[in-house]
C-alpha cells in the first residue's frame, strides 16, 4: 500500500506475468544464439556447412535466432498478452 | 563538394526540420507544458514508440563504430551485436504494464520523478539526476564530434562549420517541440535507418558477387574471419556472451530508454511497438554489422574503422543513393542526441529546479527555464565538441554501462520487490557507479568478462542486502 500503490491490483499480475514471459524469452534467446554459435562454430573452417552461402552456425544463431524470436515475441503477445486500463479510473472498474 | 551526394542528405535533414516545427503546434496550445514537453503528453502510439525506442538506441555506434569494428573481426562481431536483439521486446516486457500504470499514478515525468515517490529520498533524487547529467551530456558530446565528423567527410567543409550545422539543427528540433518533436523526427529516422540497411546490405552483397563468393573471398584471406572467435581467436564466448549484459538486458536501466516506456498511450500501443521494434532492431544490427564484414573483400585495407560505412557507401551505391543511405547514421546520431539534450534538460529543470530550487515555479517560468537550459546546454556541448577533452571520449565509453550500474535495480526491483527502499536504492547506485569505476581503472573486463558485469551484480546485492538490513533496524527500533 505503499505511496498509493495498491500491490493487489489485478493489473499487477498481468504486467508481472507479462515480464516473467520476457525473462523467458531473454533465456531462450540466449541459449539459442549460444549453442548455434559456439556448437557449430567451433568445428574448423574446413568443416563448416553452408546455407544460403553463410556458416551454418552463423545462419542458425544469429539468421535463424532473429526469425525464431520475431515469431515467439509476436505469438506470446497476441496470445498471452493482455489488455489493461493504464488510467486509475478503468482500474477500478474492473 | 560532391553535390550528387549532398543533395538528398539535405532534404532528408530538411525533412527532419519541417517536422520538428510542425510538432510544435500543439504544444503552443498546451495547458501542460512539462508533460506534454518532456513526454509528449503519454500520447504515443505503437508503431511511434517502436520507432522512437530503436531510433533512440541505435546511435552513431549501430553505424558507424560497429561495422568498422566488424569489418576487422569479421561474423564474430556480427554475432555479439545480435545481443542487442533482446532490447527490441525485453525492455517493453519487464518495464511494461506495470511502470506504465505507476508512472501515471505517481505523476512521474522522468524517470527520476518515479525514483522520488518510489523512494521518498533527496538523495535517491539528486544521485540520479547527478549521474544524468554527468554521463549523458559527455555521451552527447561524444555523438556531437561524430555528427561534425561525418557532415565534414561528406561535404568537405571544415569540421567547425559542420559541427556548427549539425548542432542548430539539433537544437532547433528539441527546442521547438520537445519529446514530440523528437518521437516523431524518430520515426522518421528510424525508417530511414531501415531503409538505408535494406539499400546498402543488397548492393554491398551484389558488388561483392553474392554471398558466397563474399564468404569464400573472407576465408581465403583468413579463416578465422567466418568463425565465433572474431579474426585472432580472442573473442571468447564468456566475453561475446556478458554484452548480453551490457547492450542487451542491463539497456532496462537507460534513462533514456525508460523515460520512453512511461511515453505511450495505451497498451495495445506497447504490444505492437514489441513487435515492430523486436524486428526492426534485429534488422538494422544484423544488416548493418554483416555490411561491415561483407565490405571487407569490397574495400580491402581500411584503416580507419569509423571510414568503412561512408566510404562503402559512395563505392556501392549511385551518388544521390549513398546520399539518402547516409542520412541514416546521420540520423541515428541526431535521434540519439535530440532524446540525451532533452533529457539532461528534464534532469536540471524538473527535477532539480522544480524540486528542489524553487518548488512553486510556475508553468510560464518553467516554460522558459526549460527552452532555456536546453539551448545553454546544447551550446556547451557544442564548444566541447569543437575540441573534445581526452576525458569526455572516455566518459562517454563509460556513460552506458555506468548509468545501468546506477539504475538497473532502483527500477527494477523498485517496481517488483515490495521490500526495496530507498537505503537500498542509494547503495545500489553507489555501488554500482563506484565499483564500475574502480574495475575499469584497476581491472578492466575482470574474469574475462565485460566490466560492466561485476558492477551490475555487485549493485543488485548492495541493493537487496542495503534494504533488509535497514529493514531490520526499523524493526528493532
Amino acid at each position: 500500500m505503499k505511496n498509493g500503490i495498491d500491490e493487489k491490483d489485478p493489473r499487477f499480475k498481468v504486467a508481472n506475468r507479462e515480464a516473467l514471459i520476457g525473462i523467458i524469452l531473454v533465456i531462450i534467446n540466449f541459449l539459442w544464439w549460444f549453442g548455434f554459435a559456439y556448437g557449430m562454430g567451433s568445428e574448423s573452417v574446413e568443416n563448416y556447412s553452408y546455407i544460403m552461402g553463410l556458416p551454418a552456425w552463423f545462419f542458425y544463431s544469429c539468421v535463424g535466432g532473429f526469425i525464431l524470436m520475431v515469431i515467439l515475441v509476436i505469438f506470446v503477445v497476441k496470445f498471452f498478452f493482455k489488455d489493461v486500463p493504464f488510467e486509475d479510473e478503468g482500474g477500478e472498474s474492473e | 563538394m560532391n553535390w550528387a551526394v549532398i543533395l538528398p542528405f539535405l532534404i532528408i535533414l530538411l525533412a527532419f526540420f519541417i517536422i520538428g516545427i510542425w510538432a510544435s503546434k500543439p504544444l503552443a496550445k498546451s495547458n501542460s507544458f512539462l508533460q506534454d514537453y518532456f513526454l509528449g503528453d503519454r500520447q504515443l502510439g505503437g508503431f511511434i514508440l517502436a520507432m522512437t525506442m530503436v531510433a533512440t538506441y541505435g546511435s552513431a555506434s549501430s553505424f558507424i563504430g560497429g561495422p568498422g569494428i566488424a569489418y576487422t573481426q569479421g561474423l564474430g562481431w556480427v554475432l555479439l551485436s545480435m545481443a542487442q536483439l533482446a532490447t527490441g521486446y525485453f525492455v517493453l516486457m519487464i518495464l511494461g504494464k506495470k511502470f506504465a500504470i505507476v508512472a501515471r499514478k505517481y505523476k512521474a515525468i522522468t524517470l527520476v520523478d518515479f525514483l522520488k515517490e518510489r523512494y521518498q529520498s533527496k538523495w535517491v533524487v539528486l544521485l540520479s539526476a547527478f549521474s544524468i547529467i554527468i554521463f549523458l551530456f559527455s555521451s552527447m558530446g561524444a555523438q556531437w564530434v561524430g555528427g561534425g565528423v561525418l557532415i565534414e567527410s561528406l561535404t568537405g567543409m571544415s569540421y567547425t562549420t559542420s559541427l556548427f550545422i549539425f548542432a542548430l539543427s539539433a537544437i532547433v528540433y528539441v527546442i521547438l517541440g520537445g519529446f514530440r518533436a523528437v518521437a516523431l523526427t524518430d520515426v522518421l529516422q528510424g525508417v530511414v535507418m531501415f531503409i538505408g540497411t535494406l539499400t546498402l546490405l543488397i548492393a554491398t552483397i551484389i558488388a561483392g558477387g553474392g554471398i558466397d563468393n563474399i564468404i569464400a573471398d573472407l576465408t581465403a584471406e583468413n579463416p578465422n574471419l567466418i568463425t565465433p572467435y572474431g579474426f585472432d581467436g580472442g573473442l571468447k564466448p564468456l566475453y561475446v556472451s556478458s554484452f548480453w549484459i551490457l547492450v542487451g538486458i542491463g539497456v532496462v536501466g537507460l534513462p533514456q530508454i525508460t523515460v520512453r516506456a512511461m511515453s505511450y498511450k495505451n497498451s495495445k500501443a506497447m504490444h505492437q511497438a514489441i513487435i515492430v521494434s523486436t524486428i526492426v532492431v534485429g534488422f538494422i544490427m544484423l544488416g548493418m554489422h554483416l555490411i561491415g564484414v561483407f565490405a571487407r573483400p569490397i574495400l580491402p585495407g581500411i584503416e580507419k574503422g569509423d571510414t568503412v560505412m561512408p566510404l562503402l557507401a559512395m563505392e556501392v551505391l549511385p551518388p544521390w543513393l549513398a546520399g539518402v543511405v547516409l542520412a541514416a547514421p546521420m540520423a541515428a546520431i541526431m535521434s540519439t542526441v535530440n532524446a540525451l539534450l532533452l533529457l539532461v534538460s528534464s534532469a536540471i529543470v524538473k527535477d532539480v529546479y522544480s524540486n528542489y530550487i524553487k518548488p512553486d515555479a510556475s508553468e510560464k517560468t518553467i516554460k522558459n527555464i526549460s527552452l532555456i537550459v536546453t539551448t545553454v546546454i546544447g551550446i556547451l556541448v557544442f564548444i566541447m565538441a569543437l575540441s573534445p577533452p581526452d576525458f569526455i571520449i572516455w566518459l562517454n565509453l563509460f556513460a552506458f554501462g555506468g548509468l545501468e550500474a546506477a539504475f538497473i535495480w532502483p527500477v527494477v526491483l523498485g517496481l517488483y520487490w515490495q521490500k526495496g527502499n530507498k537505503y537500498g536504492a542509494v547503495f545500489s547506485m553507489i555501488i554500482g557507479v563506484g565499483s564500475y569505476i574502480l574495475f575499469d581503472s584497476f581491472y578492466p573486463n575482470a574474469f574475462g568478462m565485460h566490466t560492466v558485469t561485476l558492477p551490475i551484480l555487485l549493485s543488485l546485492v548492495a541493493y537487496v542486502v542495503g534494504s533488509l538490513v535497514t529493514r531490520q533496524e526499523v524493526k528493532l527500533g
